[in-house]
């Protein structure tokens, strides 16, 4: 398979990060940024990456099943991530995802039919003092309240 | 979007005292502020001198342990045929802490800055920071500021016209809670699974790719070039005798005005919840405060009037942990914090040991059931039990982390758990034989 020239170019550049002989270090970045062109972890790239990293396909599989950002279904365009971990809990995070839920007809790690959103009920995402938080993708949205939460997933899919 | 609160006149800044500025992760900006002045400094002086100014400095680790960092450096070896490497810890994932993301967005020089110096201390010539990967907006800004570092030679061969060299690198996670302990962050850097590994050898005799490997957390490493600047011993000064110096703490929960704010160790914790952050909101009254991260056990209102150190707060019970101070008001359902702690636990448990995969997974289930309303009595005191039985008996830390929050709940708010069991209808007054 092939990405992008652009990504060969940085995959190009990683493997040159790590000591010789330890190319395998290169895997989690690679994976990730390959998830970010190609939308989820599919199996042609675990064997593709496996075979530039001299890895068997089953030691990449090991890998990506350890990682909860690393998606081997595709999620959808725009992953809306909502955090109801303990700071997040304690400002209406947890209601907040009951209303996403209920918005997007959508349950945890579900993707709608169009493929266009899909939710996920996350873990502590570093945003605890602008509680509660979601995360579109990369994108942090602080502090968000039921309201701008319909805004965000509005605009998403339009 | 808010990138961080405004600033308290309480706060004794440090190293945040760039935030704020213009393009204050620019390097322009870090040489107009003192940038790279320490490191200018600290090649003049020999590895010893400036591992001595950090012990004198009375820094403790910021991530969460606390462990005396010149203590730290002193123990990479000074001969190795092996090389040696820097890691950074910037996988801040401690429920309630989101400092370190500041620390790299706002001031990313700061923290190659401490990088290098902490370079010269053991002799390495290579680091990476290891940066969790909901962060990637913070990779593109380390990027940057690395770049920039290179193009005005502090980084690269001949740094500063030395012989020094140093080549830095970021590297991404891919969202594990585990990876923040570090010897599963050291197999996450190789590219597998992170899994924890037995210590000893500790990482600074054997860590990345088997080398001897100086690991610290991201603030550890951004308060080295004050300390430098400002000598060892009037760093430690800002603080009290045996935790040195200042430290973000991350304010969250029911509070007026959240936020991450430096303050002295030793700074009173009742006077940091209500003069920097506006007192407990909506006029209510304090319950309780998680004082450092999760992991920590959390402190009764009344035990709560206490300095903000590492020994004042392991005497009051507790941990300073990774400073992620959550405040909880009247109205916080006990029974529910306990559940929602562990099931972050559980999920995030690597499942290597069986008390922690197994503990974290029957704790949760026993939780989820007193929360249900179909907990019997005889849970609360086998949810205690179960916990202490975890504590010290799993192969990281994480397993301690999961016990000690529950223990502390189910002792001081039994009561809770209690009110939950009597409203269940089929709660058993006593064990039922089935023989």
């Amino acid at each position: 398979m092939t990405f992008s020239p652009e990504l060969e170019a940085k995959f190009a550049d990683l493997v040159t990060h790590y000591p010789e002989g330890r190319q395998r270090a290169a895997l989690i970045p690679m994976l990730m940024f390959g998830q970010d062109e190609i939308g989820s972890v599919t199996q042609e790239m675990m064997e593709e990456l496996g075979r530039r990293l001299g890895l068997s396909t089953m030691q990449v599989d090991e890998v990506v099943g350890y990682y909860s950002m690393l998606h081997k279904k595709p999620m959808g365009k725009f992953h809306v991530q909502v955090c109801t971990n303990v700071a997040c809990m304690l400002r209406g995070g947890a209601e907040l995802y009951d209303h996403a839920c209920h918005k997007l007809g959508l349950g945890h790690k579900q993707v709608s039919a169009d493929g266009r959103i899909s939710l996920e009920e996350v873990e502590c995402m570093g945003a605890c003092s602008w509680a509660p938080a979601i995360q579109v993708n990369y994108d942090f949205h602080h502090e968000v309240s039921t309201d701008q939460l319909d805004t965000i997933l509005e605009g998403l899919q339009k | 979007m808010k990138l961080f609160n405004e600033p308290s006149p309480l706060e004794t800044r440090i190293i945040s005292f760039r935030f704020g500025l213009e393009n204050s992760a620019s390097i322009d900006t870090y040489l107009a502020h003192d940038g790279y002045k320490a490191l200018r400094k600290a090649l003049e002086m020999t590895p010893d001198d400036v591992i001595n100014e950090v012990k004198a400095s009375n820094l403790r680790g910021r991530g969460g342990a606390g462990f005396p960092t010149g203590l730290k450096w002193s123990f990479v070896p000074r001969a190795s045929e092996k090389p040696k490497y820097i890691v950074v810890n910037a996988d801040e994932s401690e429920p309630g802490t989101c400092k370190d993301r500041l620390l790299i967005q706002n001031d990313p020089h700061q923290l190659i800055e401490g990088i290098l110096l902490g370079a010269i201390a053991v002799g390495a010539k290579k680091g990476w920071i290891y940066i969790r990967g909901e962060y990637n907006y913070l990779i593109a800004i380390m990027d940057k500021a690395i770049a920039e570092a290179y193009k005005n030679g502090f980084l690269g061969k001949n740094i500063c016209g030395t012989e020094f060299e140093f080549d830095l690198y970021t590297h991404t996670g891919a969202g594990a809670y585990e990876c923040g302990e570090e010897s599963a962050l050291l197999e996450s850097l190789e590219g597998k699974r992170g899994v924890p590994r037995i210590r000893p050898p500790f990482p600074a005799i054997s860590g990345a790719f088997q080398s001897p490997t100086l690991l610290n957390n991201v603030e550890t490493f951004s308060s080295v070039p004050a300390i430098l600047r400002m000598g060892g011993t009037a760093y430690s000064d800002l603080g009290v005798p045996k935790s040195g110096g200042t430290r973000m703490v991350c304010m969250s929960g029911h509070v007026n005005r959240p936020g991450v704010y430096e303050v002295p160790l030793g700074f009173p914790m009742m006077k940091f919840v209500n003069e920097i952050g506006g007192g407990v909101w909506k006029g209510r009254q304090l319950k309780a405060i998680i004082p450092g991260g999760s992991s920590s056990p959390l402190l009764r209102a009344e035990e709560c009037d206490i300095p903000m150190d590492y020994d004042s707060i392991a005497k009051a019970g507790s941990m300073l942990g990774s400073g992620g101070l959550m405040v909880m008001d009247e109205t916080t359902d006990m029974v529910k914090l306990a559940l929602r702690i562990m099931r972050f636990y559980q999920h995030e448990s690597c499942g290597w040991c069986i008390p922690c995969r197994e503990g974290t997974t029957w704790l949760k289930k026993m939780l989820q059931r007193v929360t249900d309303g179909h907990g019997q009595a005889r849970d609360i005191d086998l949810i205690g039990d179960l916990a202490q039985n975890m504590r010290g008996r799993t192969f990281c830390p994480l397993g301690d982390a999961a016990a000690m929050p529950t223990i502390a709940i189910v002792k001081k708010y039994r009561n809770e758990f209690e009110a939950y069991v009597a409203k269940n209808p089929f709660a058993a007054s006593e064990l039922v034989s089935i023989s």
